[in-house]
């Protein structure tokens, strides 16, 4: 397990106080707005596009890693509050490169958590 | 703070932060070792290596003046900066500079659509607009207009076309450089500069008449550190009615000259987008004797092999835009010519679609030829829509469930755009990876030319995709890198160039372009020196350095 898996380990283990303390500062609203923008181009619900590909590269990804153990969609996730996506999205993960501040402010991934802990309750895909 | 430009000591460095910092705010000078680790290239070939090529700071100026600033900043302390726009370069180096110890100007906050207009078809944009805000600007305004883009659409439009990114439809918009007019830019003194039309006050043109009058510096600033690009024009494609595809296929090798020739002649009179082509024989890659006649480039036996299999040999998608009744033309007199220039010619109908496509037909991926005439055709670039369908290749995938590509893809070599230049550009770059001892992932024989640049071919070589899965370790990766230099110089010697590359191989690629014991090189340092004595706008960048710099040029991993 290298540096970046045990980080998230360690946060995913203390996600119910995470959810507790970040939810209500979020936008939950504006962080559907940039996972559409940022994130869905990758881990959205659309099919692949590309000539025998069904999904889109990063669900795709993430099927094949979790075998079922985790949805595949991102939107169904129940464990990435913002301190395990800030990790992931600081750092990158496999082949997915880091995001800048520039990009990806630290309250936009405040939001994208919100919107995450909402769309995982709703079913949304 | 582990990083120093180099010849900055540290007390001069922490000054430079300071001012920094003053022009543009706390928020926005980035020294934090996590906050960094974004602006490091994630396939670098060097990563977590001593020399790898990271920055030290990244100041993300808001508006034009800051840039400015932060340029005349770094002249006072003679530091090297680095500019990104969407800093998504992936394939070539991300948002890694070419010295390390660069501080990176990192331009995504100047993220605005200046102007869009959909009568005159052009566009002016900020370094921070990537292709999918660009298209969902569109979108949201409902403009019948187009941009050409880049295979993964979070890239940007401007840093795209200054590295000479490519695209799909028609070829005055597929290249991307020079569907750029006019530039505004920071030169390395820090003043403003417009090019073309932009440089007469209240020019109302700029987008429409790149050249202005006299001699036009905008090529300086492509794969080239002359100044910050801060504004960019572009031409747009104007939405057509509709988009129609037909596939021809030709029996034999050698058939493969009269197709690139007929290809041209309706390339050139503008009647095609982005020809596809491909090779029905990799059907039969698994069938012994025919990949043994197709490693000797037997062209006989591989003809009789086909032939034997009932297929052809090559195949090319043609994509027509237009109305529904000048696209069913163009096609019916593009098949007419197939048929003439080539005996044994095959042509299928492919889609018929009036424009602009739904999303569920973007999406669509069966294809409507006849098996076993395979499509690679994706339908959103060929649209002007910007994905994210091609992130497929480095990441995890049935085919590798176990690994993502670590390193950059591969290279591609200018190729003369005829059907016996390819040909012969396949036994060279064949013979070379084997004398090398790098067998090919794919049969080199059946490889086929990217028709990306309306003029010219790019032919794969080098090394590419599954290579890269097997040793990931450090060194399988610095020995890649030692691997991709010999390539390069041993393409040179046959007369192949490349056309771009990440900066830990741009050195390399500029020693290919030795006319005349390197002229062009040694006038684009003299412009150099002369614009930018401190040497600190992107150095290193496309091979020019400047005379502070140059003992680094190729002095990475030697």
């Amino acid at each position: 397990m290298n540096k970046l898996n045990v980080a998230a380990a360690v946060l995913v283990a203390a996600l119910p106080l995470l959810l507790s303390a970040a939810e209500p500062l979020a936008d939950a609203a504006a962080g559907r707005q940039v996972f559409q923008l940022r994130c869905a181009p990758c881990h959205g619900a659309g099919r692949g596009g590309d000539p025998g590909r069904e999904m889109l590269p990063g669900t795709d990804a993430l099927r094949i890693k979790y075998k079922g153990a985790l949805p595949a969609l991102l939107e169904q996730r129940t464990d990435l509050p913002e301190a395990v996506l800030r990790v992931y999205l600081r750092h990158g993960s496999w082949s997915m490169p880091a995001f800048r501040k520039t990009e990806l402010s630290d309250l936009d991934i405040g939001n994208i958590a919100a919107y995450l802990a909402v769309s995982s309750r709703s079913g949304a895909q | 703070m582990t990083i120093l430009p180099p010849g900055v000591s540290a007390g001069q460095f922490v000054k430079a932060l300071a001012e920094f910092t003053a022009a543009v705010g706390k928020d926005w000078v980035i020294t934090d070792d996590e906050d960094l680790q974004a602006y490091r290239d994630h396939f670098s070939m060097l990563k977590g290596q001593p020399d790898e090529l990271v920055c030290s700071a990244a100041v993300c100026p808001a508006d034009v003046a800051q840039v400015q600033a932060i340029v005349r900043i770094a002249n006072r302390y003679k530091t090297p900066l680095f500019a990104i726009s969407t800093g998504k370069n992936f394939a070539y180096g991300g948002p890694a500079p070419n010295v390390r110890g660069s501080v990176t100007v990192d331009l995504k906050r100047l993220n605005r659509v200046l102007e869009i207009d959909e009568k005159r078809h052009f566009a002016l944009v900020e370094p921070g607009v990537s292709y999918i805000d660009f298209y969902r600007h569109i979108q949201e305004r409902n403009l019948k207009v187009w941009v050409d883009t880049a295979d993964v659409g979070w890239g940007g439009l401007m840093g795209n076309a200054l590295d000479r990114g490519i695209g799909y439809t028609l070829g005055p918009y597929r290249d991307h450089f020079s569907a750029h007019c006019g530039m505004e830019v920071v030169l390395p003194d820090g003043e403003l500069m417009r090019t073309g039309m932009g440089a007469l006050p209240g020019s109302h043109a700029w987008q429409e008449y790149r050249h202005g009058f006299g001699p036009d510096p905008a090529g300086l600033f492509a794969q080239g550190g002359f100044g910050i690009v801060v504004k960019m024009g572009f031409r747009l494609m104007p939405q057509p009615e509709h988009w129609r595809t037909g596939l021809v296929t030709v029996p034999k090798r050698r058939d493969f000259i009269p197709l690139v020739d007929t290809v041209n002649y309706l390339t050139d009179l503008f009647i095609i987008g982005e020809p596809l082509y491909g090779s029905p024989l990799r059907n039969l890659r698994n069938d012994a004797e025919f990949v043994k006649a197709a490693e000797a480039f037997d062209e006989a036996a591989m003809d009789r092999i086909a032939a034997s299999h009932n297929l052809h040999s090559w195949q090319v998608e043609l994509q027509f835009y237009g109305s529904e009744k000048t696209t069913l033309a163009n096609w019916e007199w593009a098949k007419e010519l197939m048929l003439r220039n080539i005996p044994g010619a095959q042509c299928f109908e492919g889609e018929s679609l009036a424009v602009p496509v739904t999303a569920e037909q973007i999406e669509r991926t069966t294809r409507p030829y006849p098996a076993p005439y395979a499509s690679q055709m994706r339908r959103n670039v060929m649209h002007g829509v910007p994905k994210l369908y091609v992130w497929w290749m480095p990441s995890r995938t049935d085919e590798y469930p176990d690994s993502w590509n670590e390193s950059h893809l591969g290279l591609f070599s200018v190729v003369a755009r005829s059907g016996a230049a390819v040909l012969q550009a396949q036994q060279d770059f064949d013979r070379i990876a084997r004398d090398l001892g790098n067998k090919p992932a794919n049969l080199s024989a059946i490889s086929t030319p990217v028709n990306w640049y309306q003029s010219v071919f790019l032919l794969g070589n080098g090394a590419f995709g599954s290579n890269t899965r097997n040793d990931t370790s450090p060194e399988a990766k610095v020995a890649q890198v030692k691997l991709l230099r010999e390539v390069l110089r041993r393409n040179a010697a046959l007369g192949y160039g490349d056309y771009r590359a990440p900066p830990v191989l741009q050195d390399a690629v500029a020693d290919q372009y030795s006319f005349n014991n390197f002229a062009l090189r040694r006038f684009n340092e003299r412009l150099k020196d002369a614009i930018d004595p401190n040497g600190i706008i992107l150095p290193g960048r496309g091979g020019v350095w400047p005379r502070a710099l140059r003992a680094l040029r190729g002095a990475l991993r030697k």
